[in-house]
């Protein structure tokens, strides 16, 4: 089914503290992504602006976006679903393309976290689960990943020491990655004597907060074939929820939502998971990424920490994870995540990822998850 | 109003659930019953979305459950630094029902274990506040 195209994609660097404002960090991942298709504004027919509010001062970004992008007079909104707010977006992108709505939609991701005070971020860190039943006790999201961890170490009989493997792999990739908030190699050491965070879970198990932006074009086959650079075919897109109270869940030692929005892709796209060749995954945690190794059916349930254990997630591996650095070493400005991974599976479809590249892939996968578990997104490309 | 005094900081005032509070105070922890289809929630609900009845009954969470996971928290969200360290966890009950709290700070860190049988206790905090917590069964 290639019918919807990836045609351009943008990225500014991953960093802390932003020198600019939300409309300047748009601006670069915008102008990187409008020259990558070689599009002018007049041309993009919807813009999709991505975000979490509750780090953005400006209310209603998107109006105030799409002017400063010079896409006026064209309809803009917003989308949210947290850390997979532009995953989302994507998808809502392909539907408009789809149905004949517009040809070309641009989906555009961005977080400046540092727009507001650390003190600030550590209040609204509060609210991010159920404040009515689960936030009273002081809930935190890296310790809802660290019950999914002792969970699955409980019933799997994995070990801190493969969490830590799946650091290692970030920082290798995030050394070699311009764009990554953190370049630096992290030994295996380092991970298991990191200060302790929210137990089992240390410092380096967690993901780098960082400002960002991201941006995609998605148009219609019939302008996707004339543009500047090869289209990159999105050929399934799963989304799903989960209960967002650790009460409505049936286990903690996967994401029921990523498990659903896989097989939906996998069903849209008419592949198996021995079909990809290179995948995104959303490892704001290390546990999350081992849970996805399993939800997304590239190891059995349990069976994640062979993969880490034999390597097999490297650029040379049977499946290449996260060879961009993840969001462990990536950094994960939240509504800019989703974007920033499937701009890696493009770059990585086109040939044009540098010293990232994995060896001539075909199709592409990117696992984005908001919340803990709540927003499941799974897309599936394919060049031609 | 009353649902404000849940747990350390709490951030709903108003709603429909708030009997709870009313069963907290007078030691019982609670979820409500669907009268017409029966339907069991925690947390409590005035509203059934499986028959959209809102027609529901307080019912008592008694027993014991296990412990199906937990977190020990070294940093916290603003308003609960006081209480560092302390340990969320998840506590299955009978019928699958699954209760999310605190587990009591008279359970070392060494005795706690995935599977290890627990019940709930109403605890009273400072500043007429409320809540409750898992203890040993």
């Amino acid at each position: 089914m290639k019918e919807v195209a990836l045609v351009g994609v943008g990225q500014t660097a991953f960093v802390r503290g932003y020198e600019g404002s939300i409309r300047e960090l748009a601006f670069d991942a915008y102008k990187e992504a409008m020259l990558d298709a070689g599009l002018k504004a007049d041309e993009i027919g919807a813009s999709i602006i991505c975000s979490a509010p509750e780090y953005d001062k400006q209310r209603t970004p998107a109006g105030t976006l799409a002017e400063y992008l010079g896409l006026n007079p064209k309809p803009t909104f917003y989308i949210e679903t947290v850390c997979s707010s532009s995953s989302s977006g994507l998808r809502v992108a392909y539907a408009m393309v789809k149905s004949g709505l517009h040809d070309i939609v641009l989906v555009l991701g961005f977080q400046k976290m540092s727009e507001i005070s650390s003190a600030d971020s550590q209040e609204r860190m509060g609210r991010g689960s159920d404040i009515m039943w689960e936030a009273p006790f002081g809930t935190m999201m890296p310790a809802y990943y660290a019950m999914h961890a002792r969970a699955h170490f409980q019933r799997y009989g994995t070990k801190e020491e493969d969490l830590g493997l799946i650091r290692v792999k970030a920082a290798t990739y995030g050394a070699i990655n311009k764009k990554a908030v953190y370049q630096k190699g992290v030994t295996l050491d380092q991970v298991l004597t990191a200060d302790v965070i929210a137990s089992p879970l240390k410092r380096f198990d967690c993901c780098a907060n960082a400002d960002g932006a991201s941006c995609l074009i998605v148009a219609s086959k019939d302008r996707a074939t004339s543009l500047r650079k090869k289209p990159v075919w999105i050929l399934g897109a799963g989304a799903a929820t989960a209960p967002s109270t650790m009460s409505g869940r049936e286990s903690l030692t996967g994401l029921a939502c990523a498990r659903e929005a896989a097989q939906q892709a996998y069903k849209m796209a008419g592949i198996t998971p021995q079909d990809v060749d290179v995948a995104e995954v959303h490892d704001c945690f290390t546990i999350a990424e081992m849970m996805a190794y399993e939800d997304l059916g590239f190891a059995k349930p349990g069976e994640g920490k062979a993969l880490i254990r034999a390597k097999e997630t490297y650029k040379e591996g049977k499946i290449p994870v996260n060879v961009d650095g993840g969001l462990l070493s990536k950094g994960h400005p939240i509504g800019a995540t989703g974007g920033s991974q499937i701009r890696t599976i493009v770059l990585q479809l086109r040939g044009e990822a540098g010293e990232m590249q994995v060896k001539d892939p075909e199709i592409g996968l990117i696992h984005n998850i908001g919340g803990v578990g709540v927003y499941g997104n799974v897309t599936i490309l394919g060049r031609d | 109003m009353g649902f404000e005094k849940f747990g350390v900081v709490s951030f709903t005032s108003q709603t429909k659930a708030a009997p709870f509070i009313d069963h907290l105070e007078k030691g019982v922890l609670a979820g409500t019953r669907c009268k017409d289809c029966g339907t069991f929630f925690f947390p409590p609900r005035p509203d059934c979305f499986k028959c959209l009845s809102s027609n529901v009954v307080w019912s008592e969470i008694v027993g014991k459950g296990k412990l199906v996971s937990y977190s020990t928290l070294i940093y916290a969200p603003t308003g609960f630094e006081g209480d560092l360290p302390y340990t969320i966890a998840l506590v299955e009950y009978d019928k699958k029902i699954k209760i999310f709290g605190r587990l009591s700070k008279e359970i070392k860190p060494e005795d706690m274990k995935i599977g290890m049988e627990l019940t709930h206790k109403v605890v009273r905090l400072p500043n007429d506040r409320i809540t409750y917590e898992f203890v040993k069964a």
